[in-house]
């Protein structure tokens, strides 16, 4: 018998890897088989998977439960606007700096809201978010608090057509998803990553390992604000419009991408992918019925977090034993041809 | 100068109003160590409560109280006991995802049952009834809400100090399974503490009611300001809790009076600079 060997990868999650690539491959050449409407809405749900791996990572790794990523949302979408109407930046490249910006605005941020605990955070980054929307639309420059429109020009300067823009803006979605994904992935396997997980599981033991605990939830924070606010430069994008209360909406940005996540699972790279899947099938499904819709959402969440609280993932992970994304390591040996 | 002396005033008594927001917040806090994040959605129904008793009734709000007082604090037995109870632990996730649950979950029936449109409760004569004293203006339902609120903080900290409920409050606060051991029941003592807070928030969404027209989507701001002032104050301090309201509420009026758009920012702001300044509050009584 030979000795055990020590992997990360299983069958399953190579399995996955493929059909993750010919996804991609497929996703990347929608705009030549989708329709507009179509491209539209898997636009919006790249972009809304990106924020569920973002706060993922935030809530169901670092255990900081932002109920305020929406001041970085809202961010990300008034750069773009100030920085490509008075910069005079290309689109992309506001979108970019607008994420540089917000890591620089978030450090601040989280020294004074990291003194708050557990659920007090959370409400702190609420606070947080409210200042920003009240700031924004103070500045009258920007439309105040009835907002403004990107300028012909600017949005021209992306592609001269109309579908060119849109295959563009589709692409940026696509793009920022798997960076998201991919950056969320690479960071937890690495030894960040794993001090991170530590962390999750026991705050006490992974400070007691040498863990610098209060730095680690700093590096994820500005991170993920970063990135965040990039997303909400790529939402305004295809909006071309803002405004205060679209900005920093609480229910937009924060309420749908936390459901998302506790319903395919907090904790796990898989489960914001499949509750974006299944948030975005209830909504087309149930979206006629409007404040009815929402009221299921929130039952639908309540009921998962008590009954399920690994959420749709969860569940099939502990039936099945699968990982798509090899994160945890297996041991091995010659004569368990394993799964 | 009496002009400024004015702002202050009207700003304390506002501090009344949130001040009430805020106990119910701190009590459940100090008992279970929950945050409620619907609070302030709770804070809302209970306006609508009295919105539909005065109309169904035809009595002043105040008469509703009979009605919402008691209603409030039956849902927030039914609350702890049906849903919240099983969301405690020492995972923090749970109670914070169920409450925001919740809170959507409000939003849209009061929505779907009220409308979007502005409502206001009719408080009479006593709306735009006021005193003066040596120049100064004040009007009677501002002046009202802060005697209620001192009162009601005044009546919390004699049930949690000088009752055998309080007692009950304060031995599970200090160790769940050692209050167990002697007797009482945690499942029971948090539904009354909920019920009681709930109590409480009735009285605060009706004086919110009268004061200013509502609608189903100022819930998030009315927890923003309950949960400051409870910061402001310390964790846990009731006493706290009042200076914290009357903190936040004189720095929105000052803020009003250098320019309106101004008022929510400096009440924001007031928090900020007391958090990086003094991180437990100013009355801390735990340390947390």
């Amino acid at each position: 018998m030979s000795a055990p060997t020590v992997t990360r990868a299983t069958r399953a999650s190579s399995v996955a890897t493929v059909i993750a690539l010919i996804a991609l491959v497929l996703l990347a050449a929608a705009p030549w088989w989708a329709g507009r409407a179509d491209m539209r809405l898997m636009g919006e749900i790249l972009l809304y998977l990106s924020l569920a791996c973002l706060w993922n990572l935030m809530a169901g790794y670092a255990g900081l439960v932002s109920v305020g990523q929406q001041a970085f949302v809202g961010f990300g979408g008034y750069m773009l606007f100030a920085l490509t109407i008075f910069g005079g930046l290309h689109p992309i490249a506001a979108i970019i700096a607008a994420g540089g910006l917000a890591a620089i605005v978030s450090i601040p941020i989280a020294t004074l809201i990291f003194r708050l605990k557990g659920a007090y955070f959370a409400i702190g980054t609420w606070v947080i978010a409210e200042v920003f929307r009240l700031s924004f639309a103070q500045v009258s420059a920007l439309g105040g608090g009835s907002g403004s429109s990107l300028p012909v020009g600017i949005v021209k300067s992306l592609a001269a057509s109309r579908s060119g823009r849109e295959a563009l803006s589709y692409w940026l979605a696509l793009g920022a998803a798997v960076v998201v994904i991919s950056a969320v992935y690479l960071f937890l396997r690495s030894r960040r990553g794993l001090a991170l997980t530590a962390i999750r599981d026991s705050e006490v033991a992974a400070s007691g390992l040498g863990i610098d605990i209060w730095r680690t939830k700093l590096e994820v924070y500005v991170v993920t604000s970063a990135f965040t606010a990039i997303i909400g430069g790529l939402i305004f994008l295809q909006k071309l419009r803002i405004s205060p209360d679209a900005a920093f909406s609480v229910n937009d940005w924060t309420a749908f991408v936390i459901f998302i996540v506790v319903i395919g699972g907090i904790g796990t790279l898989e489960g914001p992918i499949i509750g974006t899947l299944l948030f975005f099938a209830l909504r087309e499904t149930l979206a006629d019925f409007g404040t009815i819709y929402l009221m299921v959402l929130g039952l639908v969440a309540i009921v998962v977090m008590l009954k399920a609280p690994k959420g749709v993932w969860g569940l099939i992970r502990d039936r099945f034993d699968l990982e798509l994304f090899p994160l945890s390591y297996r041991v091995r040996t010659a004569t368990d041809k394993g799964a | 100068m009496i002009e400024w002396v004015g702002v202050i005033v009207q700003g304390t008594l506002l501090g009344g109003l949130y001040a009430l927001f805020a106990a119910g917040l701190s009590l459940i806090f100090g008992v279970m160590r929950l945050v409620n994040i619907a609070h302030g959605d709770l804070i809302v129904l209970a306006a609508y409560l009295g919105l539909s008793t005065t109309m169904m009734l035809d009595v002043h709000p105040f008469v509703a109280l009979i009605v919402v007082m008691p209603l409030m604090a039956g849902i927030g037995y039914a609350l702890q006991r049906g849903v919240l109870n099983q969301t405690l632990g020492p995972d923090i996730l749970p109670p914070l995802l169920v409450t925001f649950g919740l809170s959507v979950i409000l939003q849209n029936a009061l929505l779907e049952g009220y409308t979007a449109d502005p409502q206001k409760l009719n408080g009479g004569a006593i709306e735009t009834a006021s005193l003066s004293a040596g120049g100064l203006a004040v009007g009677v339902l501002p002046l009202l809400t802060f005697v209620v609120a001192v009162a009601m903080i005044a009546c919390l900290q004699w049930i949690f100090y000088k009752t055998s409920l309080g007692r009950g409050f304060r031995a599970v606060s200090d160790n769940q399974d050692i209050a167990q051991i002697m007797g009482l029941n945690k499942a029971h003592v948090f539904g009354l503490a909920m019920a009681l807070a709930l109590a409480v928030t009735a009285i605060a969404g009706i004086l919110l009611g009268m004061r200013t027209s509502f609608d189903p989507a100022i819930g998030g701001g009315r927890l923003i300001f309950g949960f400051e002032a409870v910061i402001i104050g310390g964790l846990g301090s009731l006493w706290g809790t009042l200076a914290g309201g009357v903190i936040l509420g004189v720095a929105q009026t000052i803020g009003a009076k250098i320019d309106p758009g101004w008022q929510l920012l400096a009440g924001h702001i007031a928090f900020l600079v007391v958090l990086a300044v003094r991180p437990n509050g100013l009355f801390p009584r735990v340390e947390h």
